[in-house]
């Protein structure tokens, strides 16, 4: 019930103080320039959240410790919304009414970008998704922007993945229905892989947060697939891995960058050992950008390793920096101009370029899980 | 063939562990008359004593044996009787002379009150957590079917305590007892029965079940979460109520049922998604035919 309630009082709020952030009470605003984040820094996607968070933080330090922006410091407000539906709109709708901040960044998984984005559109408050992969989130509008690639490529190489080195012809789908990312991805997997001449012998669904599989993977199992596509999260994928070793399922798994987190290792124990997923940088890439960047956070979060998800994080907010100066102003059209023309962005998951989607085209690495380490395999290039 | 029977197998010990859940919805029901949505919580609750007790007893004991997850099962059984026994001493005990609907009310409060006081970071926080290894795993291969040791001790362990639940109701003094409040309160109170006793009695006996399902369920698939016990709830409850709510036998046939119905449903593609579904067909396809359950008469003998 209180949800439903403070999301009904935060509508109000919004609606109210719609004309206050309009005669701009966040942009006169003080000796700060105010950004809003949205995260998962609790619940199911929580690894996802507190890593792009933590990188979102470290940015933020570095580029108030260079001066700021425009000779201001920047001011991070973060919302959690504990990876939940619902919540990222409420948190949102507060950061612009209520904070008024003259962008958003976030989110990991593409079902709560894609509640926050419409909100941010209407409101003309520039988004940036650091890693939502799903193609509809950008496509809410013109003011809203990824640093990372969309699942049509990440599609695509996987079903090159799967086709060539994983030398697979007969291929089993296991798609999450309650997320946006999963069936996306899925989707054009299946279109590039039976384009490549691959086939799909069995496809299966799943709630996200279910707890018991093997129903589902028995029906795969029968299926003799030679490999099993799982475009899913970290905590669904460790236990249908568990689940799967169970059942004696020895085709090799694979999936995408919703895999990356600690905590698929932590919970699926030795059932995830040798498992393949892409995902967008990693930290084991050439390159001084990311070396400075790993020596850094590792510095500041207790020799934690940074994953994709942080260096995003990183990126989103290096990204507004970027515009902002650019434009010379924290006007919210001017700013979405200067995103939008973006170019060859040096960050730490690789150069980013804006295109006319307003996605990021960019590199992709494929990993392994190894001896409950992320082993880099393969870089692809789009 | 052989899927069908891995099917089977898979389904058995789900419907076990919903059996066991089951059990305690309907005791409930059969002596207050109402559901107890926290029931499914509690569920959540043992999963997580064990979570915490399993680390201590395995650290002094040896690392995992039958020795050590037989103490923290017996355990994570009795703390969750004492906070079954607690919430309906704190919450449903005041209002026993209300109406009905007003203890109904305040069980889906109690039941949302623990799922998100254990989301809170000091609490549990709402990550999944691995849950840690309490037997030593194996898998018994049979031809195609596999068969894990731990759904095997689930299955055994469950029908000794299905045969022991039986036995204290049928056999027991406070059996008899929790059989009279059920048919008469106020009778049974005039023939001296501690009614108070015996309802805590009864909420501490499911309670304690639903703990050792919990554990169970964790064991199949070792991530847990404060809201873990939504779905099993959900689906003991449903078993509950095609058993024929308040019919003990009922309860662990319902089921048995329900795990087998959700498991086959799962395993045909297209159809795996609208598995919740199919069990709510089912159950309104019985109450249709059979409105007091499968195995519930219009005027059964209760508990």
């Amino acid at each position: 019930m209180k949800k439903y309630l403070n999301q009904s009082l935060w509508f109000l709020a919004a609606t109210s103080l719609l004309a206050l952030v309009a005669a701009g009470c966040g942009k006169s605003g003080g000796d700060t320039i105010k950004i809003g984040e949205f995260a998962s820094l609790t619940g199911k996607e929580a690894t996802f959240g507190i890593s792009s968070h933590e990188g979102t933080l470290l940015a933020v330090d570095e580029v108030n410790a260079a001066g700021g922006v425009l000779g201001k410091k920047l001011e991070l407000l973060t919302e959690d919304n504990q990876s939940k539906p619902g919540e990222s709109a409420t948190a949102v709708n507060k950061l612009i009414a209520r904070d008024g901040v003259i962008a958003i960044l976030g989110e990991v998984a593409s079902s709560r970008s894609l509640e926050a984005a419409p909100i941010c559109q209407q409101n003309k408050i520039p988004m940036i998704s650091p890693s939502s992969t799903n193609p509809k989130v950008t496509e809410t509008g013109d003011y809203i922007f990824r640093a990372c690639f969309t699942d049509i490529l990440q599609g695509k190489i996987l079903a090159n993945f799967a086709g060539q080195k994983l030398k697979a012809k007969k291929v089993a789908v296991f798609t999450d229905v309650k997320s946006d990312y999963s069936k996306g991805l899925a989707k054009y997997f299946k279109e590039h892989f039976i384009a490549a001449g691959g086939q799909i012998v069995t496809e299966l669904d799943f709630n996200g947060g279910d707890k018991d599989f093997k129903a589902q993977i028995t029906a795969i199992k029968a299926a003799n697939p030679e490999a099993i596509f799982i475009p899913a999260y970290y905590t669904d994928v460790a236990l249908i891995c568990i689940q799967a070793k169970q059942l004696g399922v020895t085709a090799p798994i694979f999936g995408g960058d919703g895999w990356e987190s600690e905590d698929l290792v932590k919970i699926g124990k030795d059932a995830v050992e040798g498992t393949y997923f892409s995902t967008h940088c990693s930290a084991d890439s050439p390159g001084t950008k990311v070396s400075d960047f790993v020596a850094a956070y590792r510095k500041k979060f207790n020799g934690k390793t940074p994953d994709a998800m942080a260096m995003l994080g990183h990126d989103t907010v290096k990204m507004l920096a970027d515009a902002i100066t650019r434009s010379g102003s924290t006007d919210a059209a001017k700013v979405r101009d200067a995103l939008a023309s973006l170019k060859d962005f040096d960050g730490v998951s690789g150069k980013i370029t804006i295109d006319a989607k307003r996605d990021a085209t960019k590199p992709m690495v494929i990993l392994q899980v190894k001896d409950g380490q992320f082993k880099l395999v393969d870089t692809v290039n789009p | 063939m052989d899927w069908l029977l891995q099917q089977f197998i898979n389904g058995l010990a789900l419907g076990f562990i919903y059996a066991l859940v089951a059990l305690g919805y309907t005791m409930v029901y059969g002596i207050l008359r109402f559901i107890n949505f926290a029931h499914s919580d509690v569920l959540m609750l043992g999963a997580f004593s064990a979570y915490f007790l399993a680390p201590a007893l395995q650290k002094t004991g040896s690392p995992v044996s039958i020795v050590s997850a037989f103490l923290i099962v017996v355990l994570a059984a009795l703390i969750c009787a004492i906070i079954g026994m607690l919430i309906e001493f704190l919450a449903y005990r005041p209002l026993r002379q209300r109406p009905r609907l007003t203890v109904l009310i305040t069980a889906i409060g109690v039941s949302l009150f623990i799922e998100f006081t254990g989301q809170h970071k000091a609490v549990f926080g709402a990550n999944t957590k691995p849950f840690p290894q309490l037997l030593p795993e194996s898998t018994v291969q049979l031809g195609n079917v596999s068969m894990q040791s731990n759904d095997i001790i689930i299955s055994l362990v469950t029908m000794l305590l299905l045969a022991g639940l039986w036995l204290v109701i049928q056999r027991t003094r406070t059996g008899m007892a929790m059989r009279a409040v059920s048919f008469n309160e106020k009778a049974a109170a005039l023939m001296g029965v501690n009614i108070n006793r015996i309802i805590s009695f009864t909420f501490g006996l499911g309670s304690a079940l639903a703990a050792i399902a919990g554990i169970f369920y964790a064991m199949r698939s070792p991530g847990i979460d404060p809201l873990m016990g939504m779905k099993p709830g959900l689906y003991a409850f449903v078993a509950a109520v095609i058993g024929g709510i308040g019919n003990l036998p009922g309860a662990a046939l319902g089921g048995l049922l329900l795990g087998l119905l959700e498991t086959f449903a799962g395993g045909i593609p297209g159809v795996s998604n609208y598995r919740d579904g199919i069990a709510f067909a089912i159950l309104i396809l019985i109450l249709l035919f059979k409105p007091a359950g499968l195995l519930g008469r219009l005027q059964p003998e209760k508990v």
